[in-house]
């Protein structure tokens, strides 16, 4: 039970820690409309509308937008596959490796991921393999399995195996049972895991600077304007938007999986 | 429902699977493992390979001999300055993470409830989650010397301190921005929920009769938090270290916008790779994040953090 009090002290720290970790981020709202777009001015000399309406006519966002949500859609797609073929094998049984199988998921967000984009690269440039937007798919996949993995993994620790041999014993085939009582059981953690997947993979840089030839998802653009700042106005509608437009597959994963003792988005 | 005639291909398949809950597990494992095994651990022992090759200084390719050579070049000054910076950065970013975030994952573990536990369990996941590059941004806009944080100070008539800290040796600069503390500073802000989860999820795991039986014993707050609390959260705080630590070592963003020109180890992958050309001295750079991370959990796990993940 919380029956001890909370000291003043604690609660001040503990919102104040909060606060540390959402200012920041306010922030970029109150930039987006600065009319200033020269330099970085506190307090902005005045609000404007209009940097909404230049970026909006901005081919080379949209293309890099355009990008980002392909490839992620696509990373996406591959992780939900593997993830969930890995998180069945892992909950079903036992067997010989099975926490070596674990490590390996995680290792690709375990270790740092200036690891994972040189060790991509390096491999690609041995095998001759061209720099494209498939290599950018084939890094993003890698890193993706493992939130899908950690989601599917929890749900079907919680699926119970009565409810398959059920199925069985009532004359469903193997395929029945999957469209009928797993699939259902298991949706809505895919889903969540799928939203999170899509938004790490929509935010990648690090492994993406490694992996991309000369083409520009949205995180590539920013970077470039973060190093050598030309369109501070445009930087700040975007960072803007993709703010928005991230909050949505986290409310989203949180609200999918919040009934259950397994809460999406931990594992990151 | 009738008993189905197993004639279709489908049907016998699944049938087999039924029969054979090893084959279903072979079938279920082959993909990921192909994928994981061939891309990943692939590129990561062409890594390792590369970096016992070295580079012929006069033509600048690469020999193809294995040899130590590159990882004693890691040895000489500049770069073992790099390696040391990077994890003093990461040792100053995991210990300024682990205070800030106690007070936080403990009102949330402990006094929270309800509607609270929500608001706070999504005040840390979301800027967890939300943008990388865009929160890096939004530091670059606090630090700047037009920016809120200089006028901030200037309201509260603290320029005179400020400008004393920045003309500090080492730690200081021009600006916050070009400076070892702006560095700091956006590390802590971008790792900080990595290190509040953890230590929430240990807390939560507290018996709170412990905590009664402490007070019924005669300790004071203070004295439980140190010797029963704290304690029990040290798992949690290690996991938390773990993300801070390994992150820092292997960012190579954060200190080319916001720091001074001096490298972290991200960076000397970075250059070495990219306009230098030289891969076997890049991935043996890289290498010392993998064995520093690779002791770190070792120690790590003889504590019990992995059960506090």
């Amino acid at each position: 039970m919380h029956s001890e009090r909370a000291s003043p002290w604690l609660k001040i720290a503990a919102f104040a820690g909060l606060a540390f970790l959402h200012l920041p981020i306010l922030l970029i709202f109150v930039y987006a409309f600065t009319t200033e777009d020269r330099s970085y001015q506190w307090p902005p000399p005045g609000l404007t509308l209009k940097w909404f309406a230049v970026t909006w006519n901005r081919p080379d966002v949209w293309a890099a937008l355009g990008l980002s949500v392909k490839v992620a859609a696509v990373s996406t797609l591959i992780a939900l596959i593997l993830g969930t073929f890995c998180a069945a094998a892992v909950s079903r049984a036992r067997f010989f490796g099975r926490e070596a199988i674990s490590l390996l998921v995680i290792l690709p967000i375990a270790l740092p991921g200036i690891i994972t984009g040189i060790a991509l690269r390096s491999a690609f440039s041995l095998g001759d393999v061209p720099f494209s937007t498939l290599t950018i798919v084939l890094g993003h996949a890698t890193f993706c399995i493992v939130v899908v993995y950690n989601n599917a993994v929890a749900r079907f620790r919680r699926l119970s195996g009565s409810l398959i041999e059920a199925s069985a014993d009532l004359g469903a085939t193997g395929f029945q049972t999957f469209r009928h009582v797993i699939l259902p059981n298991i949706a809505t953690a895919l889903l969540a895991g799928g939203m999170l997947a899509f938004a790490l993979s929509f935010d990648e840089v690090i492994v993406t600077t490694f992996t991309a030839g000369q083409q520009q998802t949205l995180p590539i653009w920013m970077l470039e304007e973060l190093v050598r700042p030309r369109q501070r106005p445009v930087t700040n509608v975007v960072a803007m938007v993709v703010v928005l437009v991230t909050f949505l597959p986290i409310l989203g994963a949180y609200y999918l999986t919040r009934s259950g003792t397994d809460i999406a988005g931990g594992g990151k | 429902m009738q008993p189905v005639a197993k004639t279709g291909i489908g049907d016998r398949l699944s049938g087999l699977l039924w029969r054979y809950p090893r084959l279903l597990l072979i079938v279920l494992l082959v993909p990921p493992l192909l994928w994981l095994g061939v891309i990943y651990i692939g590129a990561l022992a062409a890594l390792l390979v590369q970096s016992f090759f070295s580079i012929d200084e006069f033509s600048g390719l690469i020999d193809y001999h294995l040899t130590l050579k590159t990882y004693g070049e890691l040895l000489r000054p500049a770069n073992f300055d790099i390696i040391l910076r990077t994890t003093l950065m990461a040792t100053a970013v995991t210990l300024a993470a682990a205070v800030i975030a106690f007070p936080v994952a403990y009102y949330a573990a402990r006094h929270a409830k309800g509607h609270m536990k929500a608001f706070f369990y999504l005040g840390v996941m979301l800027p967890l989650w939300s943008s990388y590059l865009v929160k890096v941004y939004a530091w670059k806009l606090i630090l700047a010397k037009e920016g809120i944080l200089s006028w901030a100070v200037d309201g509260i008539g603290a320029s005179a301190a400020l400008n004393a800290v920045l003309a500090l040796p080492v730690i200081g600069g021009g600006s916050l921005s070009v400076s070892y503390i702006g560095t700091f500073l956006v590390f802590l802000y971008i790792w900080l929920p990595y290190m509040i989860l953890p230590v929430q999820a240990a807390l939560e795991r507290v018996p709170s009769n412990l905590l009664e039986a402490s007070g019924d014993l005669g300790a004071s707050p203070r004295q439980t938090l140190r010797h029963v609390i704290l304690p029990l959260a040290l798992p949690g705080i290690i996991a938390g270290s773990i993300f801070t630590f390994s992150l820092t070592l292997g960012d190579y963003i954060i200190p080319q916008i916001i720091g001074s020109s001096r490298l972290f180890i991200g960076q000397a992958v970075y250059s070495h790779q990219g306009t230098a050309g030289n891969i076997p001295l890049a991935a043996a750079f890289a290498v010392v994040p993998i064995v520093i991370m690779g002791f770190y959990l070792w120690a790590a796990k003889r504590r019990g953090a992995f059960d506090a993940l």
